[in-house]
């Protein structure tokens, strides 16, 4: 797979090591109520898409920047590629 | 019709038209007792488990596909016991002892080999970790030699003892471990619950789950609705689909794990050997190919089919181990879609539903774990209570904090 990062272009995904569901950017609150619940969900549970699936992938051997991907898991196809720093302070994380 | 050398002589005689299917393929029934979602090694078990010690009870099974066309066409046949935590090691060691009686058992040749396996250590911590592995096999009443330098140079002549960053310093070795005809045990068992009355409806997926007020009464198939007291899924690889169809999120992620085989050779590898320092097992099969495999590739997918980086990585593991198989050509190489759960071990549960039942998260080692799953899962259809020796597979071990975490490093979806 090819990946075409914002800032370097096209780069091999062997560079790159995988996390996994980019909802991962999203980390409750460790103060609110239910929190074993809510970190229960949050490490363990995944939705694990067939077809367009948005997940994070960290540029180690590279600028060491974190992407957000979304890719077809069903053919490989990747449809989009943006910073996850970007991605973050869109969906209301302050840093 | 019970296969027998005297069967074949006497189909010999008659030009070999005798010969009948070897399972019927019946139209759906409107209900059934209980209903298997997914023709499998894990499914066909179930249901020839189940068919057999609950007599007049009607099953059926549901494959999207043609039987083993998914995980049990598509591993490196290996089976073994070689465990160490008390969650996992009784499972697999009761899964061993079904192995060795299973051509008996199903009246099937499965090719089961016997030719052991072992795991190579490369450092002293390593020796240390594999010694209290092999006790605690033994413990749980498994077969493990702790093999020295001297002994596997004489077993494996051919390893690369003096590698000079990885060493072979020794191996874990299980006498009893080995290979099995893998499309074969889906056909043995597919054929014995046939037997027994199971129907066996192929390419009929199911779409979806009829779920009022909590509780599970049938499926959704292409060929309409199916009612059943109680349904179970063993689909493991696509779990987490097909249990989104009742609402349920998964611990688990769908990975592709690759195997490889090289062209025919002349007998050379002694059974199965793992390398302890890079990610590369290997068998040879019956036919002389050498059957190897790697790590999975990493992230999420169910296309079936990898990508060139672990190949490359599994080719350099095994040079690097045995360098004279740099010189076999790779005939052929696929992909299978596995169940990735969170702490690397499998569920065998209830869900929150009534009536629905799931069997799923084997990782990479489903096939060896086949005849064990099938009792535990059928086990637990029948009598609503986990088998003896899958009590620790649940659902909420992993919102509880009972990980059973084999390789001992912490909750990730890239475990086996």
């Amino acid at each position: 797979m090819i990946i075409i990062h914002p800032l370097l272009g096209p780069r091999d995904a062997q560079e790159f090591t995988y996390l996994g569901d980019a909802s991962l950017i999203h980390r409750p609150d460790p103060e609110a109520d239910n929190v074993a619940g809510t970190f229960y969900e949050y490490l363990y549970q995944r939705d694990n898409i067939a077809g367009e699936h948005r997940e994070l992938w960290f540029h180690e051997q590279g600028d060491r920047s974190w992407l957000v991907i979304k890719r077809n898991t069903l053919t490989h196809d990747i449809l989009s590629v943006e910073l996850a720093s970007d991605v973050a302070r869109r969906e209301g994380r302050s840093k | 019709m019970q296969y027998s050398a005297f069967q074949i002589f006497k189909q010999t005689l008659r030009g070999h038209v005798g010969w009948k299917p070897t399972w019927r393929s019946p139209d759906p029934k409107p209900q059934y007792d209980y209903i298997i979602v997914g023709g499998g090694g894990h499914g066909l078990a179930t249901a020839y488990y189940l068919a057999k010690k609950y007599h007049g009870v009607n099953i059926a099974v549901f494959e999207k596909g043609w039987l083993g066309g998914g995980n049990v066409g598509r591993n490196t046949t290996i089976i073994r016991s070689n465990y160490l935590l008390d969650a996992n090691e009784p499972f697999y060691e009761y899964s061993m002892k079904l192995w060795e009686g299973l051509e008996q058992e199903l009246n099937y040749n499965a090719m089961i080999s016997q030719r052991g396996i072992i795991n190579l250590f490369h450092t002293d911590p390593q020796r240390d970790a594999f010694v209290r592995r092999g006790n605690a096999m033994r413990l749980h009443g498994a077969d493990a030699v702790l093999l020295s330098q001297e002994a596997l140079r004489k077993k494996c002549p051919f390893l690369n003892f003096d590698n000079a960053r990885f060493p072979v310093l020794g191996g874990l070795w299980q006498p009893r471990g080995g290979t099995a005809r893998h499309d074969a045990v889906a056909w043995g068992y597919a054929r014995g619950a046939d037997q027994h009355g199971v129907d066996i409806i192929q390419n009929c997926e199911v779409t979806g789950f009829l779920i009022r007020d909590g509780v599970c009464t049938g499926v959704e198939t292409t060929r309409g609705q199916i009612r059943a007291k109680k349904i179970g899924v063993a689909v493991a690889g696509s779990s987490s689909r097909v249990m989104a169809k009742a609402g349920m999120r998964l611990p688990i992620e769908s990975h592709v794990l690759q195997a490889f085989v090289s062209e025919g050779l002349k007998p050379i590898i002694p059974g199965v050997i793992t390398f302890g320092a890079g990610h590369f097992y290997v068998s040879q099969s019956n036919k002389g190919g050498l059957v190897f495999g790697g790590d999975i590739d990493g992230y999420n997918t169910y296309a079936q089919r990898g990508n060139l980086p672990v190949v490359e990585d599994v080719c350099e593991g095994g040079v690097a181990l045995m360098p004279m198989i740099g010189r076999a050509r790779l005939l052929r190489m696929w992909g299978g879609c596995v169940d990735m759960s969170m702490d690397g071990s499998p569920i065998i549960d209830k869900t929150h539903i009534e009536g629905l039942y799931f069997n799923g998260g084997w990782c990479y080692g489903g096939f060896k774990a086949t005849p064990a799953s099938g009792v535990a899962f059928a086990h637990l259809l029948a009598t609503d209570a986990p088998h003896d020796t899958a009590k620790a597979y649940r659902f909420d071990r992993f919102s509880r904090g009972f990980l059973i975490d084999e390789k001992g490093v912490g909750a990730q979806p890239n475990l086996h």
